[in-house]
């Protein structure tokens, strides 16, 4: 019975242990981020279970030589490195770019696609911006983390253009269309896709900097991406991978001459590299990233504070609509607090600053801020009606047979009774809050914790960036949650 | 009269409260409502102090005549200058220190100054002897000390009527006759007291007159020391009987 039973563990344990390992013999697992979209990797919209791009074919011809077959696993594209590291799957790709930190943490095979950094402006704006120069003092939008992103932060040094970073490559073009932005810095095929998407918009020739492609492989996992690395260079030299880019249009002279030189290409050996420069060059990485990480909390901690300000204005209305209001008053209010705590709050950010652009164009600070507010209000709301149904009848009853009004009952007895029974829940929220406040990234706000996976991806690490980060989060919210406590025992004697 | 109650009904559900109660009362006089608990004592202060609609009847207060139902935010405007209350659980406002519990209606209702609304309350709760205790919040007085801030802060708009519930019911006898004297002061100048209460001596000691009531209605009125020592009505006797005399 019970060898039984071990034998039973044990095929549960293997079969976990399968599922976990990586490396299925006859299956390349390659990871990328669907949502990226054409022409890297997409989802075929005639069968969206299906991903097409040059990328993907890529990836089969990789599998293809290895003799296994190519299985597609979908990952953020922040996450690519990470997920690869942790052995989620062989390789990522879906332009993963060729990077010093990249080099230093993972195996990386040599690069098989060259492209540009190149900006994108509007039509109108062609002659008036070519240069860095001529964009001081206005937007410039990217990818988060990129080598654009790098580039735009020297420029905002040296030229005083600001960046706006963002999580995805699509909506920094519809923003530049509606004037949010003044030019986009990105990949040239990205930007070439993105022309011929949203209309009015036009790609300077200029190269800005030139950036590759790579597959990107556990650090260990040094044989598979040298026989990666051969694959590759027998399908530049046989003209495989030309065919491949014509196919997706990514084809052109610049590109014939970089295939022709690539097979050449030396890979970065992680181990010796890394070795000689990790050390001297990551802490002068890691101090110059700590200025724009105090700069983040700064964001950080002002839109807390602002939209806890019209979380506790716009909760106090509805709070006394709901507890003084008639009927149909009553309901609207109730159906709005049901409807902002029964969706998610990233939604809300999306439909304030992306689904709301055609009727109103918030600036994303404020977007952010208006998003933040309304959801907690409601969740503001909920804690004032509960604290205002608290004060006794009796106090009430003996306020009214003093001669107060209606309203002054309110504001003079009820409402400053109720506010410290609200104070300690109300601190709770606000430190939430202050967490929550990292989702408005995806609005394009850098703050603390966007900032810190910039940081993390730049320096190839997230054990510093992610303590420092954890770090300036308590220093913030430990004070507030001791405050709540303190709060919550005076009120509880003093009641009592 | 300055109090005249008349032909009063309550029903809450199928339950009625009050059957026809009809009392008057004179300036300068304080009425003890006695009763069986249940018997409508609370509930008669309650309409009287316009917290409660009835159905049927009329309360006149120093000529402001509430009427069933709902009345005009103006009519119970003018009936709470006429009277003041003091609930058995005294209510003071928690977050208020005992002079700014005292000096709450006068600042914001009658827009007296600040200065003079204190100088006011003090000699309010000096009367009282409470003033040592004006800048304690209500959760650091005793029952008997909040008690009087109470009265004081009630007092504080100088009504015509204060109405009292069971203000005996948590003081030992010492203080029950403290409480008494200070009541009967407070009748010297005109003013009319009505106050519930359960103790018999309390009533014999300082009410002018006592009024019975059972199951909703008046059953018996008089002279304290004459009804409460030669009861009539078999609700008194019980009455005195539960209260061991």
């Amino acid at each position: 019975m019970q060898a039984r039973r071990a034998v039973f563990v044990f095929c549960i344990l293997h079969f976990a242990f399968c599922i976990q390992a990586a490396e299925q013999p006859g299956i390349l697992r390659w990871g990328g981020d669907a949502e990226g979209g054409a022409p890297f990797v997409e989802a075929d919209p005639s069968n969206p279970a299906v991903v097409r791009g040059f990328d993907v074919d890529v990836a089969e011809q990789m599998a293809k030589g290895l003799g296994r077959k190519a299985q597609f696993v979908q990952v953020a594209f922040a996450s690519i490195d990470q997920s690869v590291a942790r052995g989620d799957f062989d390789i990522g790709m879906s332009g993963v770019e060729d990077t010093p930190p990249r080099r230093a943490m993972l195996s990386t095979t040599i690069p098989y696609y060259e492209f540009h950094e190149v900006l994108t402006v509007r039509s109108e704006d062609v002659s008036r911006f070519t240069d860095f120069s001529q964009l001081r003092g206005r937007k410039v939008g990217t990818l988060s983390a990129t080598i654009a992103y790098e580039r735009l932060l020297r420029a905002q040094r040296e030229d005083g253009i600001e960046v706006v970073s963002y999580d995805d490559d699509v909506h920094p073009y519809e923003d530049l269309r509606e004037g949010r932005l003044d030019a986009v810095l990105l990949d040239n095929i990205i930007a070439a896709r993105s022309v011929s998407r949203v209309p009015g918009l036009t790609i300077l020739p200029t190269n800005f900097q030139t950036g590759h492609y790579i597959g990107v492989l556990a650090k260990e996992n040094t044989a598979l991406r040298d026989r990666i690395n051969d694959i590759l260079r027998a399908r530049m030299r046989d003209g495989t991978l030309e065919r491949i880019y014509r196919k997706w249009n990514i084809w052109s002279d610049d590109e014939a001459a970089f295939l022709r030189v690539a097979p050449a290409i030396v890979p970065a050996r992680p181990g010796r590299i890394a070795g000689a420069t990790q050390k001297q060059s990551k802490l002068p990485l890691i101090a110059r990233y700590i200025p724009s990480l105090l700069e983040a909390s700064v964001i950080t901690i002002a839109l807390s504070c602002a939209s806890m300000v019209l979380a506790i204005f716009i909760g106090i209305l509805i709070a006394s609509g709901r507890v003084y209001a008639n009927g149909l008053s009553r309901a609207i209010l109730t159906a709005y607090v049901e409807i902002v705590r029964g969706t998610p709050v990233l939604l809300q950010l999306f439909v304030l600053y992306y689904g709301l652009s055609s009727v109103i164009r918030l600036p994303a600070f404020l977007a952010a801020l208006l998003g933040l507010g309304l959801n907690y209000a409601a969740y503001e709301s909920e804690i004032y009606r509960g604290a205002l149904e608290a004060v006794p009848r009796g106090q009430l009853e003996a306020a009214r047979t003093l001669g107060l009004s209606e309203m002054q009952v309110f504001s003079l007895v009820r409402g400053p009774q109720a506010f410290r029974l609200a104070l300690a829940p109300m601190t709770n929220d606000f430190v939430a809050l202050l967490k929550d406040s990292s989702l408005v990234s995806v609005i394009t706000v850098v703050e603390l914790t966007k900032q810190t996976q910039i940081f993390a991806t730049n320096i190839g690490s997230w054990v510093i960036p992610g303590l420092l980060c954890a770090a300036l989060y308590l220093i913030f919210s430990l004070p507030l949650a001791r405050l709540a406590g303190y709060l919550e025992t005076k009120w509880r004697s003093a009641s009592e | 009269m300055i109090v005249n109650v008349n032909d009063l009904r309550l029903s809450r559900g199928r339950r009625e409260i009050l059957r026809g109660v009809s009392f008057a009362a004179d300036r300068g006089e304080l009425v003890a409502l006695m009763g069986l608990s249940g018997g409508g004592k609370t509930t008669i202060l309650r309409t009287i102090a316009a917290l409660e609609p009835f159905d049927s009847g009329t309360v006149d207060v120093g000529g402001v005549v509430l009427r069933p139902g709902a009345n005009a935010r103006q009519t119970i405007r003018e009936l709470r200058k006429q009277v003041g209350m003091v609930f058995q659980l005294h209510y003071l406002f928690d977050h208020l220190t005992a002079l700014d519990n005292v000096t709450l209606a006068p600042t914001r209702v009658a827009h007296v100054a600040r200065t003079d609304a204190e100088s006011r309350a003090m000699a309010l709760l000096d009367s009282l002897g409470v003033a040592h205790r004006r800048n304690a919040y209500p959760r650091e007085l005793s029952g008997g000390e909040a008690q009087r801030v109470a009265i004081a802060r009630s007092m504080a708009m100088d009504p015509p009527v204060l109405m009292l519930d069971e203000p005996t019911a948590s003081l030992d006898p010492a203080r029950r006759y403290e409480l008494g004297e200070t009541l009967v002061k407070l009748t010297k100048d005109g003013r009319t007291l009505l106050v519930t209460t359960h103790d018999d001596d309390f009533a014999r000691d300082f009410a002018t007159r006592v009024i019975i009531l059972a199951e909703g209605e008046v059953v018996e009125e008089g002279d304290p020391r004459q009804v409460l020592t030669n009861p009539q009505h078999e609700s008194t006797k019980r009455l005195l009987q539960r209260t061991g005399v």
